[in-house]
């Protein structure tokens, strides 16, 4: 068996299944949760909310930042063109490219880093499309033979639930 | 008033992914009549390239017509979009669920259409990869204190940011169209889901990711439009050289871009059906902010010419007098009453301030913002400092066919993206719980708290 899983209709059942499946010794990495929206109004809907995300779109502008400043100074430096007087290294113009690309290096990083983290085009071994309907999916991958009467019982308790398995 | 009961999960995709689903003859026969208009565009286009520059009226003195009015003024159009849609996220505007995609549309589509037009003003446009900053030995590039350059980057940065700010809400409910669609149209959708599958691990890192994202392209957007201004205030001519320009310009993109989002909500409401999810309340709300800034551009323009008539500086001032009261003038004040008197009057009065009311004064301030464009540009080149710089500008036909058919292509790509994409974010609807929002005026609320505690 891939999976066992249970489809609720609403997040206070499904908050039930995942206390039930915990306490039934399930480990919180072999519980897959799904829902169509976030659930910040339950417990389950905070997990896995610490993020390096913020750090990575800073180190993502300073590397951007770092960029600009590479670019201009070395091209102006490489290419010196007399423009109105200015110095052959403006910092005032300069500024304009090096904020710009700073931006853009965060907001890059930060899309990097939504890729690689939250594993898209990567898959799942369970999905269901009720999902998209509203309903919330709690349910374990790959469980050990002996374990699974008793996952289906804590997945059936809570009310509404519908059981499948892969 | 009493709340109407929300639409269920199942409503919501029922009826945000009926356009993508279902399509009727209504909606080949639009992208026919567009895509006419844009093809005659196109062709107009070709015959500049081929007989040259010297069939548009752009010539000594006046170079920049009709051809860089529209490219500011579609720049000023996109700031409808990502920047509303990003301040509404930061503050967590509630009524912003419905909102946001219709106008983060309308930033990417306005913003690829203004880019188009340096490109066709460059006469020769295969060389405009010579705006591309690469080291040269030509002596021409790089050369990153022309505001050409900066126009480059700025754009392409403001882009690629309300591209993505665009597209990441999006893959969600592309989830959902996969889920609800069989054959081809499924298999395209799975991959554009990219295996969304809505763990909170990937709740959380969307949020995230879109309040970084948020908080990164506000100072992108205010920067974008600045940097157009500095196109104009970076030159010697009279009228252009002006420390409010950024600010103003930056005010009026905002100013014509809500204009853009209320016409386009109007219309998506009224076509697609959607008078569950877009309510007359986020029509008042947006018809507010449109008030608020037409005040805004009333004041800019108040500071700009005061500032000017006492300089009293002969050439500015004879620019000053030709919008005002002479060759220009009609087209002045025609300016001002789309930007100021008609969203004063319509906005400022609350039983105007309908779906109607709103539409009739974003059209105006389309008009008026795209003339204001127009008097920026023309009658300061055609009257700057010494009387042999003199001249006039009549617009061609090419000109006035490429500049009016880009409001078809922006029609078309925006009909084409409503078959492909929900046009409400379904996703986020659903986390809102979309609960229309409540009308009960703060006095009556007030009251009846006072009831309820004494």
């Amino acid at each position: 068996m891939k999976a066992v899983y249970a489809l609720y209709p609403d997040g206070h059942s499904a908050q039930q299944a995942l206390s039930r499946l915990q306490a039934a010794g399930v480990h919180d990495r072999d519980i897959t949760i799904q829902s169509a929206q976030p659930m910040e109004n339950f417990e389950f809907g905070h997990r896995d909310k610490a993020t390096w995300m913020w750090w990575i779109a800073c180190g993502g502008g300073l590397i951007g930042m770092a960029s600009a400043v590479g670019l201009t100074w070395l091209t102006e430096v490489s290419w010196p063109i007399n423009v109105g007087g200015l110095p052959i290294f403006a910092w005032w113009p300069n500024l304009i490219i090096t904020f710009e690309l700073t931006m853009l290096g965060a907001i890059l990083a930060t899309v990097i880093t939504l890729v690689v983290t939250a594993r898209l085009g990567r898959g799942s071994t369970i999905y269901d499309a009720e999902v998209s309907d509203g309903k919330i999916l709690v349910g374990v991958v790959n469980p050990s033979e002996s374990a699974v009467a008793d996952l289906e019982a804590a997945l059936t308790a809570p009310p509404g639930a519908q059981l499948k398995k892969i | 008033m009493s709340a109407s009961p929300s639409p269920s999960h199942g409503q919501i995709n029922t009826d945000l992914l009926r356009p993508l689903l279902k399509t009727s003859w209504k909606f080949y026969a639009v992208v026919t009549i567009l895509g006419g208009i844009v093809v005659t565009a196109l062709v107009s286009w070709l015959s500049q390239m081929f007989y040259g520059f010297g069939i548009s009226g752009i010539r000594w003195p006046v170079y920049w017509g009709f051809y860089v009015t529209s490219f500011v003024f579609w720049i000023g159009i996109s700031h409808a979009g990502t920047l509303i849609s990003a301040i509404l996220r930061l503050v967590d505007a509630g009524w912003r669920r419905p909102v946001t995609r219709c106008a983060e549309v309308i930033t990417v589509f306005a913003l690829m259409i203004g880019a188009m037009f340096p490109i066709i003003h460059l006469g020769r446009p295969w060389l405009a990869f010579w705006l591309i900053p690469y080291p040269s030995e030509r002596l021409i590039w790089p050369n990153f204190r022309s505001p050409l350059v900066w126009d480059f980057f700025a754009i392409n940065t403001y882009l690629t940011g309300s591209l993505l700010f665009l597209l990441l809400p999006m893959i969600p409910d592309f989830a959902v169209v996969r889920d609800k669609s069989t054959g081809l149209r499924r298999r395209v959708y799975t991959l554009l889901a990219l295996g969304w599958r809505g763990t909170p691990k990937q709740w959380h890192r969307l949020e995230s990711a879109m309040a970084i994202m948020a908080i990164a392209i506000v100072p992108v957007a205010v920067s974008v439009h600045t940097i157009v201004s500095f196109d104009f205030s970076m030159a010697p001519v009279p009228m252009w050289q002006s420390t409010i320009f950024g600010p103003y310009f930056v005010a009026g993109a905002i100013f014509s871009g809500i204009a853009g989002l209320l016409i386009a909500m109007a219309i998506l409401r009224r076509v697609l059906h959607l008078e569950q999810y877009l309510h007359p309340i986020h029509f008042e709300n947006l018809g507010k902010l449109l008030l608020v800034m037409a005040l805004l551009w009333g004041y800019f323009v108040f500071n700009e010419r005061l500032v000017t008539y006492y300089g009293n500086e002969p050439s500015e001032m004879a620019v000053f007098w030709r919008t005002q009261r002479e060759s220009f003038a009609p087209l002045y004040w025609t300016m001002v009453t789309g930007n100021f008197v008609l969203p004063l009057v319509i906005m400022g009065i609350k039983r105007f301030r309908t779906i109607t009311g709103c539409v009739i004064a974003s059209l105006g301030v389309v008009v008026g913002m795209w003339l204001e464009r127009f008097l920026i540009i023309v009658p300061s080149l055609g009257h700057k400092y010494l009387p042999y710089s003199y001249g006039i500008y009549r617009p061609q036909p090419v000109e006035i066919i490429i500049a009016g058919a880009t409001f078809a292509a922006m029609t078309l790509l925006y009909v084409l993206f409503v078959k492909i994409v929900p046009i409400i974010s379904i996703w986020e609807l659903k986390a809102g719980e979309h609960q229309p929002p409540d009308t009960t005026h703060p006095a009556a609320e007030e009251r009846r708290l006072r009831e309820q505690h004494s």
